[in-house]
């Protein structure tokens, strides 16, 4: 039926998207501009939203796309342009000072790809179940298992709304 | 017959692995080296992303359900984290006039 090819189209795919990821996510850190920097990080988002569908992890995918691309990276994109941010003024640090923050970060790379040599070679990421990632799947868990964790996370987003409101807010009286 | 086929031709877990610490270490680098308060926000997001990656990477490796809900709470969370996030950055910018991170040098404790 073709699956091998499909397969194998899958694997070209995900070393593609991946290199996109990583141009993409250097690219965040590199730009001047943070308008820029955000439109690149909505960029990386998608590449990873291919990831998840490469997984056919369906519902990730979907909550990816909307919930970050969406809506986390909308309101950072409005609090930049709000606040009028978006001019390259930024003061750059000192030479050395990024010097050693891409060195650090370059030694921690190191170290993790290190620890995972010694591993040796790993089996594949192989789907065993097809619909382990789709909706239904994934609600049964979660109301079976975590219906508990689920409902504090209500409580958590509601207390971030009343706390990012109350923070946010001009206070007339104190102010 | 096709899980066979799979098995040749399926992405190996190390280069998920591989990937993902790539682009925690560019997070991490980020951080590092920009000022911008939201510049630095920004990364850290891209390494939350790095991680729920690899957890649904692992997830689907083991065909264990639980990663990728364990991926969704992740996303709750980074949800409150950005709106508090964003909002005390506003405050900053609203006190100091500007949301370079050395400003928050001036911090009393």
């Amino acid at each position: 039926m073709g699956q091998g090819y499909f397969v194998n189209i899958n694997m070209s795919t995900f070393y593609f998207i991946a290199f996109l990821s990583i141009f993409f996510s250097i690219l965040v850190i590199t730009a001047k501009n943070p308008v820029h920097s955000i439109l690149y990080l909505i960029l990386t988002f998608f590449t990873f939203t291919i990831h998840y569908i490469l997984m056919n992890a369906q519902f990730l995918a979907i909550v990816n796309f909307i919930v970050y691309m969406g809506a986390i990276l909308v309101l950072f994109l409005y609090t930049l342009m709000l606040i009028n941010l978006n001019k390259d003024s930024e003061p750059v640090k000192p030479f050395m000072v990024k010097f050693a923050g891409v060195f650090g970060g370059g030694i921690l790379m190191v170290a993790l790809a290190a620890s995972l040599k010694s591993i040796g070679a790993s089996n594949p990421v192989i789907l065993q179940n097809p619909d382990l990632g789709l909706v239904k799947n994934l609600g049964k868990v979660l109301f079976n298992e975590f219906l508990l964790p689920f409902e504090i996370s209500s409580v958590l987003l509601l207390s971030a709304m009343v706390g990012a409101v109350l923070l946010a807010t001009k206070d007339t009286k104190t102010a | 017959m096709e899980s066979l086929t799979n098995t040749i031709h399926a992405v190996p877990l190390n280069h998920y692995i591989l990937l993902s610490s790539i682009i925690f270490s560019i997070g991490v680098m980020g951080v590092l080296i920009r000022r911008n308060a939201i510049v630095i926000f920004m990364s850290v997001e891209l390494m939350l992303n790095a991680v729920n990656l690899l957890l649904t990477a692992f997830s689907v490796y083991r065909g264990d359900a639980s990663g990728q809900v364990f991926v969704f709470f992740i996303m709750a969370l980074a949800a409150a984290e950005v709106a508090v996030g964003l909002a005390i950055i506003v405050m900053i910018y609203r006190n100091t006039n500007s949301i370079d991170i050395n400003v928050l040098n001036r911090l009393k404790w």
